[in-house]
């Protein structure tokens, strides 16, 4: 098993004709992902990547049955898409898009929990499940199948410690890019609570940053109901407050959101922190002997 | 985004937001005639976006034209935490009975924007919610019902609005929370909200800050930002559309993707070293992204060691190195390099590296040591 997506994800492509949108479906392809159809407006009728391209997203989905949408559409038309997929009654929705405004974000966020959709991002790498399906823009072969849930907020840095996670032998049951914003649709709650009934996945890297409240939430919740082992990492020790760091939520303001509340947050609820991203692996195989 | 005070006042004004009358001006002469225009006694203000203005003097009473000039001669060209003041406010000064807060920003952990009013005005919010949280009432503002009258009132009672206010508290808060959604803001906040001896109800001071998201589709806010209140490299950066942030150490970074560059800046530190800048050049590290973060980076003339820390996913990591050999072409610089690229193709990325001055390491943690120790060797 593995969670959110998996070898019965069938998906549609948002956007599949945009530059994005066509260099990562034939990535998504390449691994192995059932890439069913693409929605452009205006493009229905065509054929992107050898799928069929539709005009609408319920049109895509009643003619190919599929589960599942990952939109590559720019910021101004992206909080549209993710309403499109919902209407259509697509219940996994992956939005890479960065830029989103945060008003916009809370409609489709209120949106997604009327109609249990389970949406990822926006400004993430999307979701994979390594050897059944990759629904994102992050690098496949760095992956490796195997029983270690990745949640992080972050893209490039997720990258690099699954890489050592890899190159340690610990594969991974799913790995889900959460998003950098403000707002998001899947919380680090929402992805332990899935963790937590798949029966393959034995342990969960948590990869935090400055910004909000989650990871300290997160620590409570697994403090308190989380039943496998969780390893830790919070970017950003050095970050100065009131100041963006890249992604829109990556912001220490009002003295809440440091690094060090996180990881204090964190290492109350028994779990390990590393200091740096290579002792990770490490952490976590000390974990799984215990 | 931040706005100064009178910008933030001039669109809540604009909102029908009950304020004393005031004037914006940038020299003693204006000021002068301000003073007689909204009347004695008034407070100068100095304009700039840090906090703390008024503890460092730069917010004064006077109550009378020669006090007038005699502040504003002060407070004009006055350093408020490395800023000098340029503009000023000239305020009515309110006949002051109470002081309250009220606030409106986006609360991450409810998805929600959220209203919160205290009766400790006056003193920052966040000081308030540390020492006295029990005297913060929050309340969640759903969207299909937004600031409902009923919201309004139990709001009006919990901060015991005298009966003659409640209308001017209305406007207040109608006017703020409507600002608060056109503007796309990420906080709007009225601290003091003063009760005169009058039972007027009048915004003393304002804050609002932008999401920077949504500034795309509102140009005349994007017209209010003063650049001089910018560290002039972030400026820069962002007419480029590099993310930077320039920090006070000597090793500049180039990193791609933010929570990579965030954790790179992290293990500088971690190896006793101090990070220059947080710099995140993109997922795909495009040549002339990485020429204009080298430009930026190299501008700070702290920095004597550069390290670039590269996951080049589906990027690959020859064309990464290809860019960089060309920007230094370029740029011609001198300063140590120290490099890390990881993933696809990066042994041919080494190869070309080789015989240059860029000094390659395999791993993050290696590349962030090296750095500290090349820099700490300049120091010296």
């Amino acid at each position: 098993m593995s969670i959110i997506v998996d070898k019965n994800t069938r998906l549609i492509i948002q956007g599949i004709t945009g530059n994005e949108g066509q260099f990562h479906g034939e990535q998504m392809i390449k691994y192995g992902t059932k890439v069913v159809a693409g929605v452009v407006p205006g493009k229905g009728g065509e054929t992107c990547l050898g799928v069929p391209v539709f005009n609408t997203v319920s049109e895509a989905k009643e003619k190919t049955n599929a589960n599942a949408s990952i939109i590559y559409v720019p910021a101004a038309f992206a909080t549209d898409a993710v309403l499109e997929a919902i209407d259509a009654g697509i219940k996994v929705v992956v939005c890479i898009t960065e830029g989103i405004p945060t008003l916009d974000m809370i409609k489709v966020y209120w949106e997604t929990k009327a109609n249990d959709v389970i949406l990822i991002g926006p400004n993430c790498p999307g979701v994979i499940s390594p050897g059944k399906c990759k629904v994102g823009i992050m690098p496949g072969h760095i992956h490796l199948e195997g029983r270690i849930g990745v949640v992080s907020r972050s893209g490039t840095l997720t990258y690099e410690i699954v890489y050592e996670l890899t190159k340690s032998k610990l594969g991974q049951s799913t790995c889900i890019g959460i998003g950098g914003d403000p707002i998001i649709g899947t919380k680090f709650i929402d992805a332990l609570k899935m963790f937590k009934n798949d029966p393959e996945t034995d342990a969960v890297v948590m990869i935090g940053e400055i910004g909000g409240t989650d990871e300290e939430m997160a620590a409570e919740y697994i403090r308190t109901e989380f039943n496998k082992p969780v390893i830790g990492f919070v970017a950003g020790l050095t970050a100065p407050p009131g100041k963006r760091m890249g992604h829109a939520g990556a912001i220490i303001s009002g003295g809440t959101g440091t690094a060090k509340e996180k990881i204090k947050a964190l290492n109350s609820a028994n779990i390990p922190v590393a200091e740096r991203p290579d002792q990770i692996a490490r952490l976590v195989k000390e974990m799984l002997a215990n | 985004m931040k706005i100064h005070e009178y910008q933030a006042k001039e669109i809540l004004r604009q909102y029908n937001v009950p304020m004393p009358p005031n004037k914006f001006v940038t020299d003693v002469e204006s000021a002068k005639s301000a003073g007689n225009e909204v009347g004695f006694p008034c407070v100068v203000k100095a304009q700039v976006h840090v906090g703390g203005r008024g503890k460092a003097g730069g917010i004064k009473l006077a109550q009378n034209l020669d006090e007038l000039v005699e502040h504003t001669n002060k407070i004009f060209g006055m350093n408020i935490k490395g800023i000098t003041v340029k503009k000023v406010l000239i305020e009515k000064a309110a006949d002051i009975d109470k002081e309250l807060y009220l606030g409106i920003v986006i609360d991450r952990a409810r998805n929600l924007p959220v209203i919160m009013a205290s009766p400790a005005g006056g003193i920052d919010i966040e000081e308030v919610a540390a020492k006295t949280p029990e005297k913060i009432l929050i309340i969640p503002l759903k969207a299909s019902i937004g600031l409902a009258p009923f919201i309004i009132k139990k709001i009006a009672y919990s901060l015991n609005i005298p009966k003659e206010g409640m209308k001017d508290f209305s406007l207040v808060a109608k006017g703020l929370y409507n600002a608060f959604i056109d503007k796309d803001c990420s906080l709007a906040e009225i601290n003091p909200l003063v009760i005169t001896k009058q039972n007027q109800i009048l915004a003393c001071d304002a804050k609002m800050n932008f999401d920077d998201n949504a500034l795309s589709r509102h140009p005349e806010i994007e017209e209010l930002r003063d650049e001089s209140e910018e560290e002039p490299l972030e400026t820069i950066a962002r007419k480029k559309h590099v993310n930077y942030v320039k920090l006070d150490g000597e090793i500049g970074c180039i990193v791609n993707g933010a929570g990579l560059a965030m954790a790179t800046m992290d293990l500088i530190k971690h190896f006793g070293g101090e990070p220059a800048n947080f710099l995140d050049i993109g997922g795909g590290a495009k040549a002339e992204q990485v020429t204009e973060a080298l430009k930026i980076v190299t501008s700070d003339k702290n920095v004597n060691t550069i390290l670039f820390n590269i996951f080049g996913g589906i990027v690959r990591c020859d064309l990464v190195a290809e860019g960089i050999l060309k920007a230094l072409e370029i740029l011609k610089l001198t300063i140590p390099i120290v490099i890390r690229l990881s993933g696809t193709n990066e042994d041919k990325a080494r190869e070309m590296l080789k015989g240059t001055k860029l000094i390659p390491m395999l791993t993050m943690s290696d590349a962030a040591k090296k750095a500290v120790e090349i820099s700490k060797s300049i120091t010296q």
